[in-house]
């Protein structure tokens, strides 16, 4: 009876500890994967050519799906707001409360989403497929490094790109707001900007920015770390994929909590 | 006789497991050696101990000269550079197309200008056997011989001193297996000035026997023999007969 008793505990611990250990490994092996990045970054060669090219893949391409998402993003913002606000006559407070959402929220974590699911799943599966292919093995023989060659251009230019994208957002998605607002809701277009100036300054869209680095940072890293990890074949390579995507879009509306939480401290 | 690569005493474990189990011998330099062993013998592990990927658990491993143990993690990277590799499936960059492969080591690793690397890589085509139609044509539009040349004109970009082959000839049809095999006697027998080592990690023992100077078969982690090839042809080993009679 207890040694049943024992064994039933023993099964209950290993059920509920092993996700806990793999978690734990997982956690131990990105961080180590991060240092590694972090290091070689700092090293010669320094392969610009390698950097433009990715900083045009995560940006330039991503320019039109961008643009596309804010403006109607901020015509949603603009037509939820008003309707909340034209009910206690606070026409005037439908711009600023726009601008302010997409300046330190919207902006910074829709680009980062977004880039997420086009660049952070292009890098797993690029990386991922050069690894089942010995691509990377290939590389080491020669006595290249592979996060050196392969990680750090994504990285950095995560890290280059999705501010920039987040300004574009940014602005597309007050155009978005301004043409629904002024032309479909009809606020009147000097009061669309007159309180502006009162309700945001320039930090907010600093946070905004700064917000959009770290994600940049995290979609770099683990949308590369995802394709580093890949084991097996074609299979390997789409759970790699899935598993960027996934992670990258927690890691930023978690990280979002508790960069929102310090930020609003330090500006 | 000179060695290129010499292998003392090498234990390799993972965890509880054994790989390679005190192993020792001594690779020729400018010879052919091809490593046999049936699937599992711990044929990789000993190519990636001898390229300085993985560092023993005992044992030490001297390639030309150099004790790779002694050496740190950036002086093996440098080091590395003295070898060529062939890998099974030819691993070619996808996304660069022939002549930015074979060009890759050129500018990664040397000064040289855009024409000096041109006529390099045509140099390297030519000795490889890929004729000028396949300059611009990616790895997925090649077939697995003419990937082979193309790694093999990679790999032999930066002159290596060692040429390594792992498993050249798996999943090939007879007549590409045969152009491969000759690929690597030829390309073996024109660096002979040089000195050029060649180890080749192969089933098949056909082309073993064909193109090998020594052989060395592994069984479980535990070199079973090194003979030459003439050697190993009339050997009573009873597990390599096995081998040889299958």
């Amino acid at each position: 009876m207890r040694e049943s008793l024992l064994i039933h505990i023993q099964d209950y611990i290993t059920k509920f500890g092993t996700p806990i250990t793999e978690i734990i490994l997982g956690l131990g092996s990105f961080s180590y994967f991060a240092a590694q990045v972090f290091i070689w970054a700092t090293r010669p060669p320094y392969r610009f050519r390698l950097l433009f090219e990715q900083l045009y893949f995560i940006g330039n391409k991503s320019v039109f799906i961008v643009i596309l998402t804010s403006a109607f993003s901020g015509m949603v913002m603009c037509y939820q707001t008003f309707l909340g606000f034209s009910t206690i006559n606070g026409d005037s407070l439908v711009g600023p409360v726009v601008a302010l959402s997409l300046a330190k929220e919207l902006a910074p974590v829709f680009t980062g989403l977004i880039v997420t699911g086009r660049c952070g799943a292009a890098m797993a599966a690029q990386i991922g497929s050069m690894k089942v292919t010995e691509q990377i093995d290939a590389l080491e023989v020669m006595g290249i490094n592979s996060y050196q060659y392969l990680a750090v251009p994504r990285v950095i230019a995560s890290v280059l790109a999705l501010p920039q994208l987040c300004c574009l957002f940014f602005i597309t998605g007050n155009i978005g707001a301004y043409m629904i607002g002024v032309h479909v809701l009809n606020i009147d277009s000097f009061q669309y900007f007159s309180k502006l100036s009162d309700f945001m300054e320039l930090t907010d869209i600093f946070e905004g920015l700064i917000k959009a680095s770290f994600f940049g940072l995290m979609i770099g890293l683990i949308g590369s770390y995802q394709g580093f990890v890949v084991q097996g074949g074609a299979e390997g390579v789409g759970k790699g994929t899935n598993l960027a995507v996934v992670w990258g879009m927690i890691t930023i509306l978690v990280m979002d909590f508790f960069l929102t939480s310090v930020l609003v401290k330090l500006l | 006789m000179e060695y290129a690569i010499e292998v003392e005493d090498l234990v390799k474990e993972f965890g509880e497991h054994r790989i390679l189990n005190h192993l020792n011998f001594k690779v020729p330099r400018g010879k052919i050696t091809t490593i046999l062993g049936f699937s599992g013998a711990g044929k990789s592990t000993l190519l990636k101990h001898i390229l300085g990927l993985l560092r023993p658990t005992s044992g030490s491993i001297t390639v030309l000269g150099n004790d790779l143990q002694k050496l740190s993690e950036l002086e093996l990277r440098e080091f590395r550079r003295k070898f060529g590799m062939l890998f099974q499936y030819a691993a070619l960059f996808d996304s660069m197309n022939t002549f930015e492969n074979i060009a890759f080591p050129l500018r990664e690793f040397t000064k040289m200008t855009e024409k000096e690397i041109e006529s390099r890589v045509f140099l390297l085509m030519d000795s490889v056997g890929l004729n000028r139609d396949s300059v611009k044509k990616l790895p997925s539009e090649l077939s697995g011989g003419m990937r082979k040349r193309v790694g093999l004109g990679r790999a032999l970009a930066l002159q290596p001193e060692i040429m390594l082959y792992d498993e050249p000839t798996t999943g090939l049809d007879p007549i590409t297996t045969k152009m491969v095999n000759d690929l690597i006697y030829d390309t073996n027998k024109s660096h002979e000035d040089r000195m050029l080592t060649s180890v080749i990690i192969s089933h098949d023992v056909q082309a073993t026997l064909k193109i090998s100077d020594y052989v060395a078969f592994l069984e479980k982690g535990k070199m079973v023999e090194f003979l030459t090839t003439e050697e190993f042809r009339h050997t009573k080993n009873p597990t390599i007969r096995k081998f040889l009679d299958l």
